[in-house]
C-alpha cells in the first residue's frame, strides 16, 4: 500500500514538471518507454534522430526498471490526470484495455496514407487493432519458440537439433549420459512459462495451443493432451542443472555460449547476446524453431497512441506513428535490437541467417493460420491470466507436483482470473 | 474569574505547538491515513488496470484467499516474521550480554556486529545469493574442502527458501537489535546488581531474574521494529530468492506488487494490501496496548 500511494506521488510530481512545458507550434511528441539500456537506447536514439531530422521536437521520458512495471505506474499516474504522452511503449492487451477506457487516439488517417493494411500480417494487425481501427503501432517482432544450441556440444554425443519432442528428449538423455547440461535453463517464472509455451505448442500442436492458451477453452486446460505437456515439462525439469533457480537468460545463453550446456529455449533476444559475443550463427551457434508443425509464437513490441490535446501534440504523434512503421526505421531498429520487422516488405539485405529464418517462417505461418501470440510474453493473455498460467506453470516445474494436480490447478487458476 | 486578555504574540507563542505540526500532521492524515481509506474502497471493487469506484462487496477478497501464491505467501509471512524477531531478538541480546562483560575492543566488536545495518536489503541480499549459490559459495568451497556431502542450497531448494530469507534478515537486524539491548544493559541501575550479588544471586540469576525484566520497554521497541521489517519485507525477497524457486518464497508485499503492477489487478492488490494491516494491527495494537497501559499504573 505504500508503494502504491509512494509511486502515484512520484508519478504526480513526474507529471507536473512536463506540464510546465511551453507549447510550440512545431510537430512535438513525448514518448514514455522502457528502452533505456544497451541496444534498445541505442535504436529510441536513432527513432529520435528520424524525427528530429523531419522537424519534430522529441520529449524523452524514459522510466527504467522492472520490465516496463514502473512505466506501467507512471502512465497510469498521468492518464488519471488527464495528461498521458503522446506514445507509450505497451503491448498485447494491455494495448486493448487502454483503448476500451477510451485513453488511445485514432491513427487511421495515418494508416490508411501508409497503406498498413498491405505490410502487416494479420495476427498483428488484431494486437495493434481496436474495433476496426489502429490505436497503435507495432515496432518490431520477437520469436519466442527457438533453440538456441551449440553445435560443437551436440557433435560430442553425435546428436543434431532436435526436431520433434521425442528426438529432442533421446538427445538429452545422450547429453546427460555424457555428463552435459542438456537444457540451459534460469529458473524464474517468465522463462519457465516461455518454455512452457513451447511445449504446449509442441506436444499440443497449434489447434490446442490456440484452445487452450488463447481461447482458455476449459476443456482443452483440463485435457489428457495438458497432462501430457506437463509430463514433458517433468522431464525438462531433469534436463537442467541444480543451479538454475533464480539464473538470468542471458547467464543460461552464456552457459551455451561456453559449452556448458548444449540448448536453451528463448526468444531471439537471445541472439543479441552470441551477436556481442561475436559469435557467427551457423557456426558457433544454430537458432532452430522448437519442435511444431509450423507454429510461430510471437512477441510484439508497439507505441500506443494516447489521445493528446493541442495541434503540435497531434501532428508529432502522426508522425511518430509513420516513422515507427516506415521501413527505414523498422530495418535500422530490428538490427540493433536482434528481432525482425513487423511489415513484410523491409530489405533482408543487412538481417543475420536467423533474422530471415524468422522472416520465412513468420510469412508462412501467417498463410497457414499458425501465426500465434506468446502467452508468457503478454501478447496472447492479458497481466491477471497470464499471471495465473505463469503460476501454476512454475509452481509446477519447481516442485514434484504432479501433472494430473497441475492440471487441476490451472484449470482452477484460470477460472479464478478471468 | 476574568482573564486578562492575550497579546497577539502570547496567543501565537502558545499556538506555536500547533502550527508546527500541523503541516506534519496534515500531510500524514492525508498520505497516511487518507491513502488506507482509499485503498480499502479500492479493494471492494472491481478494479482492474484502473481505480474502479463501483462497489462490488467483498469479491476481491474471495479471490484473494481462492489464490495458492497469496496462501504462501501469508503462510511465509508467519514463518518469516516469526523466527526472524525471535532469532533476531535472541541473537542480538545474546551478543549484547556478550558484549558487556568488559572486554577488550569492545567499540571495534561492537561496531562490527552494527555494520550489517547500514547495508541495504537489496545489497544484503544480492550478498547472501552469492554466499548461498551452489555452484559459488559456500557449498563449493567446504566441498573444496574436502566435506563432499555437505549441501547448502537453501535458495534453490521449494521448502528451505523461506529460511535463506530468515539468515539474511537476522545477519542484517541482530546488530542494531545487540545496539538496542546494549544502551539498556548500560542504563539497568548498578546498585540493585550489586545488591543482588551480595545476597548471593548467581550472574545467570541476577541476568535472568533482574536484568532482563527491567529492559521489558526495549523488547517492546525490537518487536516493534522487527515486526515491521518482517511485514515490508520485499527488496530482500526480490534480491536473494526473486520470490522463487517458482513462487514458494514470496511474501505478502512481493504479492501486492505483483498483483497490482504486473497483473493489473488493482482489486485484489488493495485485498491484500488490507490483509496485510489488518494483520499487523491484530499483532500490533493488542501488543502495544497491553504495554502501554501497563507503563501508565507504574
Amino acid at each position: 500500500m505504500k508503494t502504491i500511494s509512494l509511486s502515484l506521488v512520484s508519478a504526480l510530481a513526474l507529471s507536473a514538471t512536463f506540464m510546465a512545458t511551453p507549447s510550440l507550434a512545431n510537430p512535438k511528441a513525448e514518448v514514455l518507454h522502457y528502452w533505456t539500456s544497451g541496444g534498445e537506447a541505442a535504436a529510441v536514439k536513432s527513432l529520435q534522430e528520424a524525427f528530429a531530422a523531419r522537424g519534430g521536437e522529441w520529449v524523452d521520458a524514459p522510466v527504467a526498471g522492472g520490465g516496463g512495471d514502473a512505466q506501467a505506474a507512471v502512465l497510469r499516474a498521468r492518464v488519471l490526470a488527464g495528461d498521458p504522452p503522446a506514445a507509450v511503449q505497451i503491448k498485447g492487451p494491455n494495448i486493448q484495455e487502454w483503448a476500451e477506457a477510451g485513453a488511445l487516439a485514432d491513427l487511421s488517417s495515418v494508416a490508411s496514407a501508409q497503406n498498413w493494411d498491405a505490410v502487416l500480417p494479420a495476427a498483428i494487425q488484431d494486437i495493434v487493432k481496436y474495433e476496426g481501427n489502429y490505436v497503435a503501432v507495432p515496432v518490431n517482432v520477437h520469436r519466442v519458440d527457438w533453440i538456441w544450441a551449440n553445435p560443437e556440444v551436440l557433435a560430442k554425443v553425435g546428436a543434431t537439433v532436435p526436431t520433434t519432442w521425442d528426438e529432442f528428449n533421446a538427445t538429452a538423455d545422450k547429453l546427460l549420459a555424457a555428463g552435459i547440461i542438456p537444457l540451459a535453463h534460469g529458473g524464474q517464472p517468465w522463462q519457465d512459462a516461455t518454455v512452457f509455451e513451447t511445449v504446449v505448442l509442441g506436444i499440443g500442436g497449434v489447434d490446442f495451443y490456440r484452445k487452450a492458451l488463447v481461447d482458455l477453452d476449459m476443456d482443452a486446460l483440463g485435457s489428457d493432451t495438458m497432462v501430457k505437456v506437463f509430463d514433458q515439462m517433468r522431464k525438462m525439469r531433469g534436463y537442467v542443472d541444480p543451479d538454475f533457480p533464480g539464473r538470468d537468460w542471458n547467464l543460461a545463453t552464456a552457459m551455451v555460449m561456453r559449452g556448458e550446456a548444449a540448448m536453451q529455449i528463448m526468444g531471439d533476444w537471445a541472439k543479441g547476446e552470441f551477436a556481442a559475443a561475436g559469435k557467427v550463427p551457423g557456426k558457433d551457434y544454430i537458432c532452430a524453431s522448437t519442435p511444431s508443425e509450423n507454429g510461430y509464437l510471437l512477441n510484439s513490441d508497439s507505441f500506443a497512441m494516447f489521445e493528446v490535446s493541442g495541434e503540435d501534440n497531434k501532428q508529432g504523434q502522426a508522425l511518430l506513428a509513420e516513422l515507427i512503421l516506415g521501413t527505414e526505421f523498422q530495418e535500422t531498429f530490428n538490427l540493433l535490437k536482434g528481432s525482425i520487422p513487423a511489415r513484410t516488405d523491409v530489405p533482408r539485405g543487412k538481417f543475420d541467417d536467423c533474422a530471415i529464418k524468422s522472416m520465412d517462417d513468420m510469412v508462412s505461418a501467417a498463410e497457414g493460420g499458425t501465426l500465434l501470440g506468446s502467452m508468457a510474453h503478454e501478447i496472447a493473455q492479458s497481466g491477471a491470466v497470464r499471471g495465473a498460467f505463469i503460476d501454476v506453470a512454475t509452481a509446477h516445474f519447481n516442485s514434484d507436483m504432479s501433472s494430473e494436480e497441475a492440471v487441476s490447478k490451472l484449470v482452477d487458476a484460470i477460472k479464478l482470473a478471468q | 474569574m476574568t482573564r486578562p486578555p492575550l497579546k497577539l504574540t502570547d496567543r501565537i507563542a502558545r499556538a506555536l505547538p500547533q502550527i508546527v505540526v500541523a503541516p506534519s500532521f496534515a500531510a500524514i492524515l492525508f498520505f497516511v491515513y487518507g491513502f488506507i481509506i482509499w485503498t480499502g474502497y479500492i479493494s471492494l471493487t472491481k478494479s482492474k488496470m484502473l481505480p474502479n469506484y463501483n462497489l462490488i462487496g467483498f469479491r476481491p477478497y474471495e479471490r484473494l484467499f481462492q489464490m495458492d501464491r497469496w496462501s504462501v505467501a501469508l503462510e511465509n509471512l508467519f514463518v518469516f516474521g516469526f523466527l526472524f524477531i525471535f532469532a533476531a531478538i535472541v541473537i542480538g541480546c545474546l551478543l549484547a550480554i556478550l558484549l558487556d562483560q568488559k572486554i577488550r575492543a569492545e567499540g571495534f566488536i561492537r561496531t562490527i556486529y552494527l555494520y550489517p545495518m547500514a547495508i541495504s536489503f537489496i545489497i544484503t541480499g544480492t550478498a547472501w545469493k552469492w554466499i548461498m549459490n551452489p555452484s559459488l559459495g559456500l557449498e563449493t568451497v567446504v566441498r573444496g574442502w574436502g566435506w563432499e556431502s555437505f549441501s547448502f542450497g537453501w535458495t534453490n531448494s521449494e521448502t528451505m527458501a523461506v529460511y535463506a530469507l530468515v539468515m539474511a534478515a537476522v545477519w542484517q537486524s541482530a546488530g542494531f537489535v545487540m545496539a538496542l539491548f546494549l544502551s539498556a544493559l548500560r542504563s539497568v541501575d548498578q546498585d540493585i546488581i550489586k545488591a543482588a550479588s551480595l545476597d548471593g544471586a548467581s550472574p545467570w540469576r541476577i541476568y535472568i531474574r533482574i536484568i532482563l525484566p527491567s529492559m521489558r520497554p526495549v523488547f517492546m521497541s525490537a518487536v516493534v521494529i522487527l515486526a515491521h521489517l518482517a511485514i515490508k519485507s520485499f527488496d530482500l525477497v526480490v534480491a536473494l530468492t526473486g520470490g522463487g524457486p517458482g513462487y514458494a518464497s514470496t511474501l505478502p508485499a512481493n504479492f501486492m506488487y505483483e498483483m497490482t503492477f504486473r497483473r493489473n489487478e488493482i482489486g485484489v492488490g488493495a485485498a491484500s494490501a488490507m490483509v496485510m494491516l489488518a494483520t499487523v494491527a491484530a499483532i500490533m495494537v493488542p501488543y502495544l496496548y497491553s504495554e502501554l497501559r501497563g507503563k501508565k499504573h507504574v
